[in-house]
């Protein structure tokens, strides 16, 4: 009984120490049925991020398929440098370079929405603050000393942080803060469908198969207990 | 024409016969209750594995260069490839949930005890080998998790003095975790592993039908023959290979009262599966671990290298020893204590109902802290879960000591001869 009792106080702390991640991270709220954000999306990281961040596993046909674009205005709106439609979304910069020019290569960015959350990329694009000690003149809170400018500026003006390690209101870009927010929320949203295109997919199968499932679970029972009906 | 068909292959194979007696005329303990579900589910988690597997090799690339982007290509390109992955994935974790239920289903009723020790051995063969094939295929989609648990788990193995480096670079095949390694373990992963798997399932389910199957009373159906007046006798018929030597007493075939038991069985587990699979695929983050969306990278370790959930009570044993080549000596050991069961437990008595409180006590702390050094495998090492993960492998190896010593003269309760309801 005492190793019993033991085990059981042994069981109790470790719910204390559940701990999150070390800065609090704002809900995107990103809707992935909402085809008007994912394609705003898809037009921000094509305009800003691609230059630098790949999305080498997926394909731009493929994507537009998915977010209702016919294949000739996606050719034409979202293609720069004559790809074809079957192609994956590559960027020719050269890693190597890219290395020298930023400390490290600036990584693929398929996956960042599985590999970090979706709340992580909405709230990192969101916490750029002016640091003169930084090459670029930004810091990032929560990702420190990150090699990436703030490719955002233009849009969200610049912050600052106060001694609390607050950030201020950006100041002098070309859209409100709620309008920025927006933005970043698409661009969430769509990286989001990027780090997995077939979830709609997945879940809408998986009702049906629920339904099945319960349906057959109960023809399966009364079969059993029919033929149970022998035993006792 | 049926009929004739039939006779004309039994003349040559015994299939009819092989039927009788593994399925519809094979005597099952009328009572086997919830626990009993979990060895079919075994079986169908396995077919699942296989079934996916090969559909998954189709399009994988085992190569450091390919792997992790043919992973990519049946996510995206492949058609259903996302579900064959994601029931692969899944199938994995549901395979140790299910296995682990089933193992604790013998200790509960003592279904290691004599004659079922080959039977139990065998099972503890088919464990060791899954966790063998789980860690080989949890290296080939070549994520950064992958690499560094593989990394972290084959280094145990340079703890043995003078070999170890030696064994660890031959384990490897280079002098690091590289394409070397993905292509041995890929080779073992589809093909040896499997073999091995299926035919020593093969095997534990043969060495079942030889023994019989215990049951939650832990009483025998099979009674010497002529000791059982035949109105108390089971009215069904059962192979002659059972009613030649024994009287059988409350049993079923197997066929066809347990398989449409298990089938309902299978569509209970199926929508706990489904629900995870289509949900919640990555399971909260413990069936596919978020550092495994980029690739491997040796350069860049994850911030907790953590084996997956199912390694994590043999993990969490090995870290808190605090010596290296002790704490794999640990390791081992805790998996060594299970073979040897059998032999830990010298009482007669098999259901935990009619075995002493004690006893009862002993399986309630050993599942508790079997699941506290699961939980701890799959967190950061700090003092205080390395304090709490000490009791709980005290607990663990305690639970086979306690065991040896108080089921020689354990004071029990009668076991009634007969299953009472």
């Amino acid at each position: 009984m005492k190793k019993l009792l033991l085990a059981i106080c042994a069981l109790v702390p470790l719910f204390a120490f559940a701990a999150g991640p070390s800065v609090q991270l704002d809900k995107a709220n990103n809707d992935l049925t909402d085809k008007e954000s994912l394609k705003n999306g898809f037009k921000t990281y094509i305009n800003y991020c691609l230059g630098c961040h790949q999305l080498q596993y997926q394909r731009y046909n493929r994507t537009f398929k998915d977010l209702g674009i016919e294949e000739a205005d996606g050719v034409a709106n979202y293609m720069y440098t004559g790809e074809k439609a079957g192609d994956h979304i590559t960027n020719t910069m050269p890693n190597k370079e890219a290395a020298k020019w930023f400390g490290t290569a600036p990584p693929d960015l398929t996956l960042e929405a599985r590999l970090r959350s979706p709340d992580w990329i909405y709230t990192y694009l969101r916490s750029f603050y002016m640091d003169s000690d930084r090459p670029f003149g930004v810091n990032n809170k929560v990702f420190k000393d990150v090699g990436m400018p703030h490719v955002l500026q233009d849009l969200q003006g610049v912050s600052s942080i106060d001694e609390q390690g607050n950030i201020t209101p950006a100041m002098g870009g070309s859209l409100t803060t709620e309008e920025y927010d927006i933005v970043v929320r698409d661009l969430t949203n769509f990286l989001e469908y990027v780090g997995e295109p077939s979830k709609l997919e997945r879940e809408a199968m998986g009702y049906k198969v629920l339904i099945f499932l319960f349906i057959f679970f109960i023809i399966s029972y009364l079969l059993k207990k029919e033929y149970w009906k022998d035993v006792h | 024409m049926l009929a004739n068909f039939m006779a004309w292959i039994d003349k040559r194979l015994p299939v009819t016969d092989a039927w009788n007696k593994h399925l519809a005329q094979y005597p099952a303990p009328k009572n086997f209750n919830f626990w009993y579900f979990f060895g079919s589910l075994a079986m169908l988690v396995l077919v699942n594995q296989i079934l996916t597997g090969v559909w998954l090799t189709m399009s994988y690339e085992p190569s450091g260069d390919g792997a992790f982007a043919s992973v990519e290509y049946i996510m995206r390109d492949v058609d259903y490839g996302w579900l064959l992955r994601y029931m692969h994935s899944t199938g994995a974790s549901a395979f140790f949930i299910v296995v682990y239920l089933h193992m604790m289903r013998g200790l509960m009723y003592g279904s290691y005890q004599k004659p079922r020790e080959l039977l139990w051995i065998f099972g503890m063969l088919i464990f060791l080998v899954l966790m063998a094939e789980a860690f080989m295929g949890y290296l080939l989609p070549w994520g950064n998790m992958s690499y560094w648990g593989a990394q972290v788990i084959i280094s145990l193995f340079g703890a043995i003095p003078v070999i170890g480096d030696d064994l660890t670079q031959w384990i490897r095949g280079d002098y690091v975790i590289s394409g070397a390694t993905l292509n041995r373990f890929f080779a073992l992963h589809v093909v040896a592993m499997p073999l091995v798997l299926v035919i020593l399932v093969f095997l534990h389910i043969l060495a079942l039908h030889e023994v019989g199957s215990n049951n939650p009373e832990g009483t025998d159906v099979k009674k010497p023959k002529g000791s059982v007046p035949l109105e108390e006798q089971s009215k069904f018929a059962f192979h002659k290979q059972y009613t030649d030597k024994y009287d059988i007493v409350d049993a079923i075939p197997f066929h066809p009262y347990y398989s449409v038991k298990d089938i309902m069985g299978v569509a209970g587990f199926l929508i706990l599966f489904c629900w995870v699979m289509f949900f919640a695929p990555e399971g909260g983050g413990y069936f596919i671990e978020a550092p495994n969306f980029e690739p491997a990278n040796g350069l860049k370790t994850p911030e907790h290298i953590v084996p997956v959930w199912y390694f994590g009570p043999f993990y969490t044993i090995l870290r808190v020893v605090p010596d290296k080549l002790l704490g794999a000596v640990a390791m081992f050991g805790a998996i060594i204590m299970l073979f040897a069961l059998p032999w830990f437990d010298r009482g007669t008595v098999k259901a935990m109902k009619y075995r002493c409180t004690l006893h009862t006590v002993n399986l309630i702390q050993f599942a508790i802290s079997f699941l506290v050094l699961g939980y701890l495998g799959t967190k950061a090492a700090t003092p205080l879960n390395n304090m709490i993960g000490t009791v709980a492998s005290f607990g663990y190896f305690g639970f086979f000591i306690a065991l040896w010593f108080y089921s020689k003269n354990e004071k029990t309760k009668p076991v009634p001869e007969r299953v009472s309801h």
